[in-house]
């Protein structure tokens, strides 16, 4: 197996256009775990990792640019209040040691329905960097995953950051795991408000064969809140527009059984998260007003 | 948070206290070591020149063996052989009790994993693409993976000597009595792994004398060596073993995985061979734990006496015997707990089946039952209207009450008392209602972030459980340990030689201060142990301390009484007119001599063989006789918060009891318990082999969890050390009893805040929320409690193979 170690953004293009068959490397959390099992025996590994450019973010346009190589650690000691939804998602990843390597870029890479950061990053409408040697361009996260562990990344690209406005007002992120720690989601949910426009946002992970959003229930949301007032006077949330948006973020799964859990405590599960994670995030609303948190 | 309580501790040895010595916090030599990654485990031995080994395994749970074409392997540069069963010069198969499991596949494979071929070569690497290159032909055949079926006798044969390893068969009073409280209940245990850290590894060099010199991680060096000389046909001396760094065992390394294939290698190449199993490999390299299904029925007096017990308990075996027979002789005996029962009938099964083979796990037979026994005594407490404490002290055992199988238990059985010092432990405080940045982590879900206090409630349960310590039912259990003590640089030094294993549990400190106490030397050296000194038996049972410490003490009471004999010769007064007093030999008019004057006309040397009191087999049709050495005893409290909704568990505190006799290391004795409590949190929670139809479906650390610090809850200890007059120092095997309770007292207080039956561990969130599926069929089929019920009748469960039962038929319960 042939080891590249690029030192700039260019060398790694060249690279990957040279090498399509070769997989990136940044933190190694998920590709050297497929490489001791056997599963995967790449030709070559590329090693961005002593790339500059994939560890730093900035701001542009609103936005946030943040690399894919920015660990965990850091997005949630940096951009932990800019980004809060995320933040609490990468918390839940590993354990402290594998938060100080994995990246998004490789949650991203590896396309895992499972995948910790994706909820959030579907919530918050973010769009992914991905570069070739031919350009770059941009995707929203919830057009990059075509199926379990697949995206619509090319074969000579790699993906270079990921593009998201700071959080626009509350964000909640839960995830249902079997241990207390340094598990992989059974299930997880994410969601975003947007009081200013009167956006929702959700991200569902590990109940679908990708992270997808639940449009309908964020329609629903929307809707209703707007229908009543509630974004300028934010009031409790009746009960029954609870009990629809958790319906309808279910609806929006369609889970599998498997080793972790099975279909029917998956969808049991997200409907309880969903309602949850709505009444924290209104709750956040009516306490903080709807001052964004940038 | 530990107090350790109980009588004043008896001097050790000959009265004197020695710095380090027995009853001290003895360092371990290894401690520092391991905490900086500096220490050298099996995984990281290296030879110059040595080729590295791995195994081709069977995909199939059952197959018959059509080919194994080894040409394109061979081809590989790099690769230096390829063998088979025909390659196997001797015995060509092993066992722990019955040599039953072939070194390499003959003719068929019997569960997923089995070996069936061995390559060698110059890298790991390589050594993984030769496995894969590899072609064997198989034939697929069904499996037999239900042990409900293995057991009739119209089933599939896995072994041509049928599919029952052992019916144990345990009857004591009258299994017809009539009782006017009946409790019944459907049980299932699910398959734990032992997971421990450091895999499956070793190196084998071969030697100028024909044999074969090995290093390996293993908990029993002689039973190593007694099927690995088996195998290569050599006679024992030839073979060598040597004990590797061990990165943990509880019960994995007491089965041969990788010694015979190391030995096979090496003596073929002609070059050291290293083996390191991946994490995926260790999943189907050693034994596990045995799944069990267990049917009870308990009656009892209005007032809460236990009238009889009756049980059916079924355990999977797998495809190969390894310690079946005596895991089922533990829990059949034990299969009442800690109680006075009159009348007891039990009938506990081993069975063969195309399952992964299971074998020695701690706790090793009595964790099932305990599970079981103790989800019952909760049924009859709630139906008698008592709390489970009471209930559980009203019918426990103590010095002088009868076991089941007849024996008089001889020494203290504290249970009563380790039940009130638990119940008796202070609450924690009530739980966090509110999330915030104080609290994270602390409720259920731990750091997920799944509730802010919704859903979330409390539960507290009891358990209380025990067991045998050393090799039962008639085994010749022995331990030898050598013992060199000799004038050093530095004064005296005592060199104690065993071939007992350290496994991490801290046998190698514990011989260091036996020796300091006995011989009152500040310098012992604790050589490596290996195969140059006779069998210390197996680091298994929570027996290795108590048989070394037996050994160890007679042995420096020889080289004591020779020095006795020295300074009366060279005093010239009778032997009787001397006394010893750490380290010196004390004369009638005050003369003193030490050890370096009595070390002058050269080294003493003994080495002593000793064994624990005899043991009986049982009468195969009753159970009866004096099948055990010794028990241990520990209860526990648990103190859960539940999210009720989302079917979560955060263990809150573990308040734990337990008589040791006597803590020749009071910080290991902590260190069992603390680890013996989380092991036993594992299976109440998480820890599950899942496997379908003959198939592991979760073999890596991503899916078979083990609990993360977040998951350990804080444990008070409460160590009491009531002597048994028939151990040395009065000690008790501290390893597995902490183990046991632990998990039906966590599931016990998942039950209290739930209010669910729950039959089946581990736990699963769907189970919790009322999803699953479990043992006996859906929450709430599980049996039935009742009054006015027969022991016999409906409850009948003896008398020949049971029906298998699908899930949902349940018990019948009570029959006015």
């Amino acid at each position: 197996m042939d080891f590249h170690s690029p030192r700039t953004w260019a060398d790694a293009l060249a690279l990957k256009a040279e090498h399509p068959e070769a997989v990136p490397i940044a933190g190694g959390t998920d590709v050297m775990v497929e490489l001791n099992f056997n599963r995967h025996r790449p030709p070559a590994l590329i090693d961005i990792s002593a790339v500059p450019e994939l560890a730093q973010w900035d701001r542009a346009d609103g936005h946030l640019r943040v690399g894919a190589g920015v660990s965990y650690t850091r997005l949630v000691r940096e951009l932990g209040p800019r980004l809060p939804g995320l933040a609490m998602a990468a918390r839940t990843v590993g354990s402290p040691q594998i938060r100080n390597r994995g990246t998004v870029g490789g949650n991203l890479g590896s396309a895992s329905p499972a995948g910790d950061a994706h909820p959030p990053l579907l919530a918050g409408r973010a769009s992914v960097e991905l570069a070739s040697v031919r350009g770059t361009r941009l995707v929203p996260v919830e057009e990059f995953f075509t199926g379990p562990k697949r995206s619509v990344l090319a074969a000579d690209e790699l993906i270079s950051a990921f593009v998201v406005r700071p959080a626009p007002g509350p964000e909640q992120f839960c995830k249902v795991g079997t241990r207390n720690a340094m598990v992989i989601a059974v299930a997880s949910f994410a969601i975003s408000l947007d009081p200013e426009h009167g956006r929702v946002g959700t991200g569902i992970g590990s109940a679908a064969p990708t992270p997808r959003r639940a449009a309908g229930a964020e329609e629903l949301l929307e809707a209703e809140l707007s229908a009543a007032g509630m974004w300028e006077r934010p009031r409790p949330l009746p009960d029954g527009l609870l009990h629809r948006f958790a319906e309808l973020v279910t609806s929006a799964a369609s889970p599998i059984d498997d080793v972790r859990g099975s279909a029917a405590y998956r969808r049991h599960a997200l409907a309880i998260m969903a309602r949850r994670a709505l009444s924290w995030a209104w709750a956040d609303l009516m306490r903080n007003g709807n001052a964004p948190c940038n | 948070m530990s107090t350790l309580t109980g009588p004043t501790r008896e001097s050790a040895g000959a009265g004197a206290h020695t710095c380090d010595g027995v009853g001290d916090d003895a360092r371990r030599p290894d401690g520092a070591q391991k905490v900086a990654g500096r220490f050298a485990f099996s995984s990281d031995l290296w030879a110059d020149g040595m080729v590295w080994g791995a195994t081709v395994r069977s995909p199939h749970p059952r197959a018959r063996l059509v080919s194994v074409d080894p040409s394109e392997a061979l081809r590989l540069p790099g690769v230096h052989c390829v063998l088979t069963h025909e390659d196997v010069p001797g015995k060509k198969t092993f066992g722990l009790e019955v040599a039953d499991q072939p070194v390499l596949a003959v003719g068929e494979v019997r569960y997923q994993g089995e070996a069936v071929a061995l390559v060698a070569a110059d890298s790991p690497e390589t050594a993984r693409r030769a496995v894969a290159a590899v072609r064997v032909e198989y034939q697929p055949l069904v499996a037999v993976v239900d042990p409900m079926e293995a057991m009739l006798p119209t089933a599939e044969k896995v072994h041509p000597s049928g599919n029952i390893v052992r019916h144990f068969k345990l009857r004591r009073g009258d299994p017809f009595g009539e009782a006017p409280v009946v409790v019944s209940g459907e049980y299932e245990v699910g398959m734990q792994d032992q997971a421990f850290l450091g895999p499956e590894s070793g190196l084998a060099v071969p030697a100028d004398d024909g044999g074969v010199d090995l290093q390996v991680a293993t908990q029993w060096l002689h039973a190593d060596r007694r099927q690995v000389a088996a195998a290569l046909g050599l006679p024992e001396a030839k073979v060598r073993l040597a004990l590797a760094g061990v990165g943990g065992a509880f019960g994995a390394r007491e089965d041969v995985s990788l010694q015979i294939h190391l030995c096979l290698l090496a003596l073929r190449t002609g070059r050291p061979v290293k083996m390191v199993y991946s994490r995926e490999e260790s999943f189907f390299g050693h034994v596990h734990r045995h799944p069990a299904r267990l049917r009870y029925v308990h009656g009892a007096a209005r007032d809460g006496r236990l009238v009889f017990v009756k049980a059916e308990m079924v355990f999977d075996g797998g495809a190969y015997m390894s310690s079946t027979r005596a895991v089922i002789g533990n829990a059949g005996t034990l299969s009442v707990g800690p109680y006075v029962v009159p009348n007891v009938s039990v009938d506990a099964y081993g069975l063969y089946t195309n399952n992964p083979p299971c074998g020695a796990m701690r706790g090793f037979g009595a964790v099932q039952a305990c599970f079981a026994y103790e989800a019952q005594m909760d049924r009859l407490a709630e139906e008698l209207g008592m709390h489970p404490v009471e209930l559980r002290s009203l019918n426990a055992m103590s010095q002088g009450s009868l076991m089941p199988t007849g024996q008089v238990v001889d020494s203290p059985a504290p249970v009563a008392d380790l039940l009130r010092r638990v119940a008796q432990a202070p609450l924690p405080p009530p739980g966090p209602t509110v999330a915030d940045v104080a609290t994270e982590g602390l409720l259920p879900g731990g750091m997920a972030n799944t509730t802010h206090g919704e859903g979330v409630v409390r539960g507290t349960g009891y358990a209380v459980g025990f067991k045998n310590v050393g090799f039962s039912e008639g085994y010749d259990d022995y331990t030898t340990v050598r013992v060199v003590l000799a004038a050093g640089p530095d004064g005296p030094v005592a060199t104690v030689h065993s071939a007992g294993c350290e496994l991490g549990q801290g046998l190698v400190t514990v011989q260091a201060q036996i020796a300091r106490s006995e011989l009152g030397v500040r310098e012992v050296v604790v050589e490596t142990a290996d195969t140059r000194v006779g069998s210390a038996g197996s680091s298994s049972a929570s027996r290795q301390t108590y048989m070394t410490a037996g050994a160890l003490r007679e042995a420096c009471g020889q080289l004591r009484a020779e020095m006795l004999a020295r300074a009366a010769a060279r005093l010239g007064v009778p032997e009787a007119d001397l006394s010893w007093a750490h380290g010196e030999v004390l004369g009638p008019g005050g003369d003193v001599l030490g050890l370096p004057e009595l070390l002058e006309p050269g080294p003493l040397e003994r080495t002593v063989e000793w064994r624990h009191r005899p043991t009986q087999e049982v009468d195969p049709e009753t159970g009866q006789g004096d099948a055990h050495v010794q028990y241990s005893f520990a209860a526990h409290r648990a103190v859960v918060d539940v999210d009720t909704e989302l079917g979560l568990v955060k263990v809150v505190q573990i308040d734990t009891a337990q008589d040791v006799g006597k803590a020749i290391n009071p910080g290991a004795v902590l260190g069992q318990i603390h680890g013996g409590t989380t092991q036993g949190l594992g299976l109440a929670l998480m820890e599950e082999i899942q496997v379908e139809a003959g198939r592991v479906k979760n073999p890596s650390f991503t899916d078979y969890l083990i609990p993360t610090i977040l998951d350990v809850p804080p444990m008070r200890v409460q160590v009491l050390e009531l002597a048994d007059p028939h151990a040395p120092y009065g000690l008790r095997g501290v390893g597995e009893a902490p183990t046991i309770s632990s998990t039906p007292a966590i599931v016990a207080a998942v039950r209290a805040a739930t209010g669910r039956r729950l039959p089946r561990v581990p736990l699963r969130p769907q189970d919790i929320v009322g999803l699953g599926e479990a043992a006996g069929g859906t929450d709430g089929a599980d049996g039935a409690a009742g009054t006015g019920g027969r022991a016999g009748g409906a409850h009948d469960l003896t008398g020949g193979v049971p029906e298998p039962r699908g899930p949902g038929s349940g018990e019948g319960g009570a029959v006015p």
